[in-house]
């Protein structure tokens, strides 16, 4: 592994380095499966700042994702669950950062809508809800839908089970959650993996991410 | 008025959602999404094989909680307990995970709430407390799902009725809920029309009407439970 032929493997402070003050950083995972800890960790230790994060949630208190907001790093946040993490509510509160919350399924599709080049979607979540304020709505067949608008980010912080040297990724049980949108939808794409394999070991019927979307992986130590 | 502890409260509502499961996968599949709390609990209780667990953090064919010597910490459901795999389970995004909610391609979804009202709206995703912060997949498990059962025990805490004549706390979805069951009573829905369909053994019609601000009609086929 160590002589891999992967031209896309970089140190964590190389990958680091595709990162600037204020960009909007997709970082993956749900509920403590498929969030890249590793790279989560190695942009806690740098001094980027005004970031504004798009992911699910924002973990616990002052733990992984969530020493970002204890350490004062984010300007803004979009997701769909802060309830593990009440330091957002407070936050937000303060008028410290501003929250964006979207509804789980919108979120997810949203993402998707920016990995694929469309503009934004209709679908019946939220209509008339809080979550609705300010989203256009539209008749079809008779039936309201909400406009949800592609969420777009410059960078993502994904999380894979292997690579192969070219960047093609296979994912594990339930850790693939919101990893492969993010892989489609942000501008430059950092992948942290646990195995680097020769290409052309992974069944090409098995690769959820093609590697046309990744640009940068680092190797998760054990 | 006789009571049920919390914990017989809770197993009675997820028996009877059960039991309805099992009839209505007889002649066909059937692919749910169940909520934490009670919700999960439905899953013991099925006797059906054609029940299919949907789990919204990118599962079908959700399995058991997982035994200590079984754990991988990669394989949760949404509730984030660490589960097992069933035969012929598969995994998928969140968004195409959604788009089998969202897609109107999932059964039926059971949910916990704070408030259903007699409109079939349901109150379940905040408390305006300055504390909550979250919505997760709820808005969108009430509007894709085929059918929304709601499992709630039927009065607060506080002892207020959780059926309401109109939600006070912010709606997840409007007109959304097919099936409300309580430890004491099953309501059903239909344009925007609540309606007894059954209620506990020893339960009488003033009892009931004492503990449900909600206004409901009754079924002529009302049944026990």
């Amino acid at each position: 592994m160590q002589n891999t032929e992967c031209a896309k493997l970089r140190s964590f402070e190389e990958a680091m380095e595709l990162i600037k003050d204020g960009d909007k950083i997709f970082i993956s995972g749900f509920g403590n499966a498929g969030d890249p800890k590793q790279l989560i960790k190695a942009l806690v230790e740098t001094d980027r700042k005004e970031l504004t994060i798009i992911s699910n949630d924002l973990g616990s208190p002052n733990v992984g994702l969530g020493q970002l907001l204890t350490k004062k790093k984010i300007k803004g946040l979009i997701g769909t669950y802060y309830n593990w993490n009440t330091e957002v509510a407070d936050a937000y509160n303060a008028g410290e950062i501003t929250v964006e919350l979207v509804p789980q399924g919108s979120f997810a599709e949203g993402i998707r809508a920016a990995g694929v080049g469309a503009a934004g979607f209709y679908t019946k979540t939220a209509v008339g809800t809080e979550l609705a304020k300010g989203k256009e709505t539209k008749e079809f067949n008779g039936e309201t839908y909400l406009l949800q608008e592609a969420i777009h980010g410059d960078v993502a912080l994904i999380c894979a089970d292997k690579a192969d040297e070219l960047g093609n990724l296979v994912y594990h049980k339930t850790a693939r959650n919101f990893n492969p949108v993010m892989a489609m939808a942000a501008k430059t794409v950092i992948a942290e993996v646990g195995e680097i394999v020769p290409a052309g070991t992974l069944d090409p019927e098995s690769i959820v991410t093609p590697h046309i979307f990744v640009d940068a992986i680092v190797l998760r130590s054990c | 008025m006789f009571t049920f502890t919390e914990e017989e409260a809770k197993i009675r509502i997820a028996k009877y959602i059960a039991k309805e499961f099992d009839e209505m996968s007889k002649d066909h599949d059937l692919f749910v999404n169940l909520g934490v709390g009670i919700p999960t609990m439905v899953a013991d209780h099925t006797a059906s094989k054609r029940v299919f667990l949907q789990a919204e953090n990118g599962m079908l064919g959700v399995g058991p909680v997982a035994d200590e010597a079984h754990i991988d910490p990669l394989l949760i459901n949404a509730g984030r307990a660490k589960v097992t795999e069933t035969k012929g389970c598969s995994y998928m995004n969140s968004a195409d995970s959604f788009g089998m909610i969202r897609g109107g391609h999932v059964d039926a979804t059971v949910i916990g709430a704070f408030e259903v009202d007699e409109k079939g709206n349901v109150a379940n995703w905040i408390i305006p407390n300055g504390k909550m912060l979250g919505v997760g997949g709820a808005m969108d498990l009430v509007s894709g799902a085929k059918k929304v059962y709601i499992a709630m025990q039927h009065v607060s805490k506080k002892g207020k009725s959780k059926l309401v004549r109109a939600c006070s706390l912010p709606v997840t979805g409007y007109g959304a809920v097919d099936t409300v069951v309580t430890e004491y009573a099953v309501f059903k829905f239909e344009n925007g029309q609540m309606t007894l369909t059954a209620k506990a053994k020893g339960m009488t019609f003033d009892k009931l009407k004492a503990i449900t601000e909600a206004e409901y009609s009754i079924a002529k086929n009302l049944s026990d439970f």
